[in-house]
């Protein structure tokens, strides 16, 4: 593990949404690293805020809405120096954005620009980064598709994102993001609207990628699967907040927090292997209620109404933190249950 | 522009002129029911009132005009486009020659106002949907709403009053003399250019805004941003791009709006185009005239639409492509 | 769809639709009332007071018989605002019809929108001019007349939306489950068709009565001896440069309604539309 500075450091991050009814928060005091090389995976279920998260940091919110973010998201730069995301003026954030700070999302088709050509979306990007005149940031295009992977690249420069299939868009996604060698990609859920057949390989493109330029990701997803194979650190986010951060073996064996054994004990697999062990059928596990609405939070832990192990201190105060080595959790329960 | 497939494109512009024939002949229809519905006998008017009845009765047996209707109506549109649409009842000429004499201001008409509309329309629109919300977006699109709640013959007439009367800078009405030079001409057609442009500027600065507003939150417009691109790069590059195809709808409707605007406003200024030809031929009861010029106009009108079908063709390539 | 109250007053929540409700419901009211609340008789001629300039006693002044123009104003709007309403109320009418049809029978889609398409190759105010002529100048058959131009119109609008509806799951599912045809169009989808209808209720409204102002104007409207707007405007022609109230307030009449029906029309689409695109 790199025990080296963190390429991006967020501390207590805070989005809100102001309504006309007051400020929604969103995202609430959430705090992670990212390490050259590695990968850190944002696991939770829809609305807990994971691509809010990532929104925030390339400050790309919603402009028909009107937010309030706070904390820091400090990137460390090959200089050395540090930009904090989070206040530098838009100019300097844009000079940053698909240059230093990358980022994937989710919809390929919807995503990409439908009347330009595919080679033209990556090239404008080098253009305005690296100031290559257009023939040299054509050629640059086509070395990003080649290294994607995608076959008769030089033809496909010129055709269009609604002539290409979905694992092939989400390609030209990637090199998008990565024709500008960042130091940070964000990945909000790559592969969750691929066949999926095409989400292995696609998956492994982005670790291959990964190891040749050695930049590190963060990788939003809901797929504890994904996570298992191809990512160092998880953290676990529920209702806006991380509630369990650890490496990724020692959060599949050991999970701390209620939520993140709840969400183990759902996956099939698990059943599969405890009826092997136990030699019992084992019934299919689900963590009953839902997800909290964000603007009627309790003043104790957001899990607290779903917890079975949840204890009176839960529901009246917000847990603190408990961390043993590099496994932390949000939690009142003293011991791993 | 990347390599087009010949063959969907072939098709797809194959498909459209197909559709445009169809209206046509569905034009030529009505325009046929109409004129039988008003005065009678569409054929009887191509021989012309002059004919007697006897000649009316021979021409009868000749054109078979008392077969079924379906056969008179193509006997009619095989008159009609060998270029015979009759002989204007008081203008003593042939309606195709009126027709062609009055074509030219309702032409410069048409194309200084969709000019003027564009111009005005399209900038105001972005403005208006790139700070939407602000002042400068409140301000344009109540202007808009007012363009469009605006009788263009009162504005028109306010206008005359203001700056031709008043103010001396614009001739009152008219299209200068016979044999006058362009810039003459164009010194008349600018006051209601001014009227018929600005009024018309209103709906495209509506639907101008509303494509801008609704391609500004679309997911690729964030991608765009995330590269770090500049705003003005963002808007224009992308965005507007994709606002064409919207853009160029507009346009064809602007056009049907032109020219339905145009028939008001040549009587207010006295303009002797086709517009105020129709007028005149209604009052009149001049039924040839009625019924070429409609024909006309439509026909113009469907024509457009397909060339501007084909720019479709040409501006976006997810219909180039089928 | 059942909370017109909660509806009225979320329509009413923005400061410009209100003020266009208020407008309108002050026509109107005015309209009605017109004979009580003006003090002069806008049919009573006074050659002795012709082309007076607006005072205390002539509001917007007198027109080239003596007539008070503000009375006449709301004495004509009987007429304008009449005509503009009805043509509306039958052209959506007709033209859902049309529409709903079209959207939902492929086979008869191609032949209504290739009709459509047809009859808006004529610019309005041309068709309306070629219809009246051919039916007589008459309220009635300006309403007829303005009807069949903006039917198409209409039908455009709500095949559109009829298309879109027409995929929506829960029409499947009611498919599905054996819903006859003709329920299925009036039960399932006609509902969620009134948000277009509505919105096109209220900018039809203002079309018909430009439309109507300009047939009058030309002289092929409703007939030079009915006052409504339209005729006032022209008649007020030959007047502009002596008495330019004449022309200005019958004029800005049109404009305040128009206006007023399109803020209003906005808003209930503004109002309703976000609904619909949730079903999806």
């Amino acid at each position: 593990m790199n025990q080296s500075q963190p390429r991006l450091q967020v501390r207590d991050l805070h989005t809100r949404l102001l309504q006309a009814s007051g400020a929604l928060p969103l995202v609430r005091g959430v705090s992670f690293d990212l390490y050259d090389g590695q990968t850190l995976a944002l696991v939770g279920e829809s609305g807990s805020g994971k691509s809010l998260t990532a929104l925030t940091l390339m400050r790309l919110l919603a402009r028909n809405a009107r937010w309030q973010c706070t904390g820091q998201a400090l990137l460390r730069d090959e200089a050395g120096q540090t930009h904090d995301l989070l206040s530098i003026s838009s100019q300097d954030m844009r000079q940053l954005r698909g240059n230093r700070v990358a980022m994937i999302f989710q919809e390929p088709m919807t995503c990409l620009n439908p009347v330009l050509p595919v080679g033209e979306q990556i090239a404008e990007s080098v253009r305005l980064h690296r100031g290559l005149d257009r023939r040299a940031a054509r050629a640059q295009a086509l070395r990003a598709l080649e290294q994607v992977e995608i076959p008769a690249a030089s033809q496909r420069l010129d055709e269009y994102p609604h002539q290409l299939s979905g694992g092939m868009r989400q390609r030209v996604m990637i090199a998008m993001a990565m024709v500008c060698e960042p130091q940070v990609l964000i990945a909000d859920e790559p592969t969750t609207a691929l066949d999926v057949t095409i989400q292995a390989q696609i998956l492994q493109l982005m670790s291959r990628l990964q190891q040749q330029t050695g930049m590190s990701m963060l990788f939003i997803t809901h797929n504890l699967g994904v996570v298992a194979h191809h990512a160092e650190r998880v953290a676990v986010m529920y209702a806006g907040q991380v509630v369990e951060q650890a490496g990724v073996a020692e959060l599949f064996a050991q999970p701390a927090h209620p939520y993140t054994q709840g969400l183990l004990a759902c996956l099939p697999g698990r059943a599969r292997q405890l009826a092997k062990q136990t030699g019992r059928a084992v019934p299919l596990q689900d963590i009953s209620g839902q997800a909290p609405a964000m603007h009627a939070l309790g003043p104790g832990c957001s899990f607290a109404p779903r917890c079975r192990a949840s204890l009176p201190v839960c529901t009246a105060e917000s847990p603190p933190w408990r961390a043993e080595g590099s496994h932390r959790r949000l939690c009142h329960l003293g011991e791993q249950p | 522009m990347s390599r087009m497939s010949w063959g969907t494109l072939g098709r797809t512009l194959l498909g459209r002129l197909g559709g445009m024939l169809a209206v046509l002949s569905l034009v030529s229809v009505l325009v046929f029911l109409l004129t039988r519905l008003a005065a009678g006998d569409p054929m009887a008017m191509l021989l012309g009132d002059q004919a007697s009845l006897q000649d009316i009765a021979q021409a009868r047996q000749r054109y078979g005009l008392d077969e079924p209707l379906w056969t008179q109506f193509l006997l009619w549109l095989g008159q009609v486009l060998q270029g015979n649409l009759g002989q204007s009842i008081f203008l003593q000429m042939p309606v195709s020659q009126v027709l062609l004499e009055r074509a030219e201001p309702t032409a410069w008409l048409a194309i200084f106002s969709v000019g003027l509309a564009m111009l005005i329309g399209v900038p105001c629109g972005i403005v208006s949907a790139v700070w939407r919300g602000r002042w400068i977006d409140q301000c344009v699109s109540t202007l808009a709403m007012l363009g469009a709640s605006m009788p263009s013959f009162w504005m028109g007439l306010l206008a005359i009053q203001l700056l031709a009367v008043g103010a001396g800078w614009f001739p009152v009405s008219g299209y200068g003399d016979p044999g006058a030079d362009w810039l003459t001409r164009i010194h008349h057609l600018m006051l209601p250019a001014l009227v018929l442009g600005t009024l018309n500027s209103a709906l495209i600065i509506r639907f101008t805004r509303a494509s801008m507003l609704d391609i500004l939150s679309e997911d690729y417009i964030r991608t765009a941003r995330s590269k770090g691109l500049p705003e003005v790069i963002v808007v224009f590059k992308h965005a507007l791009r994709n606002a064409l195809v919207p853009i160029l709808t507009v346009l064809g409707l602007t056009l049907a709006l032109m020219i339905g605007g145009a028939v008001v406003t040549e009587t207010v200024f006295n303009l002797p185009g086709l517009g105020n030809l129709v007028v005149r031929a209604v009052l009149r009861r001049d039924y040839p005239v009625i019924q070429g010029a409609l024909l006309v106009i439509a026909a113009v009108y469907v024509i457009i639409n397909f060339a501007i079908d084909v720019l479709y063709v040409w501006v976006d390539p997810r219909v180039r492509h089928g | 769809m059942a909370d017109w109250a909660g509806a009225l007053r979320t329509l009413a929540a923005r400061r410009v639709v209100l003020l266009a409700l208020v407008v309108l419901a002050v026509m109107l009211l005015l309209t009605a009332l017109g004979q009580w609340v003006f003090a002069h008789d806008p049919m009573a001629m006074k050659v002795s007071q012709r082309l007076r300039a607006p005072s205390w006693s002539h509001w917007s002044g007198t027109d080239e018989l003596g007539r008070d123009i503000t009375s006449r104003i709301f004495y004509g709007a009987r007429y304008s605002l009449g005509i503009g309403a009805a043509t509306a109320l039958l052209a959506v009418v007709f033209g859902t019809l049309l529409g709903l049809l079209a959207g939902f029978f492929r086979r008869l889609d191609a032949v209504l929108m290739r009709l459509v398409d047809a009859m808006m190759a004529f610019p309005d105010i041309l068709l309306g001019i070629a219809l009246v002529s051919i039916l007589g100048a008459s309220p009635v058959n300006v309403v007829l007349a303005l009807t069949i131009v903006y039917t198409p119109r209409v039908a455009r609008v709500v095949r559109a939306s009829t298309l879109v509806i027409r995929e929506l799951p829960y029409v499947e599912a009611a498919r599905a489950v054996g819903v006859s045809t003709p329920r299925l169009l009036a039960v399932h989808i006609l509902p969620n068709l009134m948000s277009p209808i509505l919105v096109q209720l209220s900018f039809i409204f203002a079309y018909a009565l430009l439309a109507e102002a300009g047939l009058s104007f030309l002289g092929v409207g409703v007939g030079a001896e009915i006052p409504t707007w339209g005729t006032m405007v022209a008649a007020s022609a030959q007047y502009a440069d002596r008495a330019v109230w004449t022309l200005f307030f019958p004029g800005m009449a049109i404009v305040l309604t128009a206006l007023s029906l399109q803020v209003l029309g906005d808003g209930v689409r503004d109002l309703l539309d976000p609904r619909l695109k949730g079903a999806t």
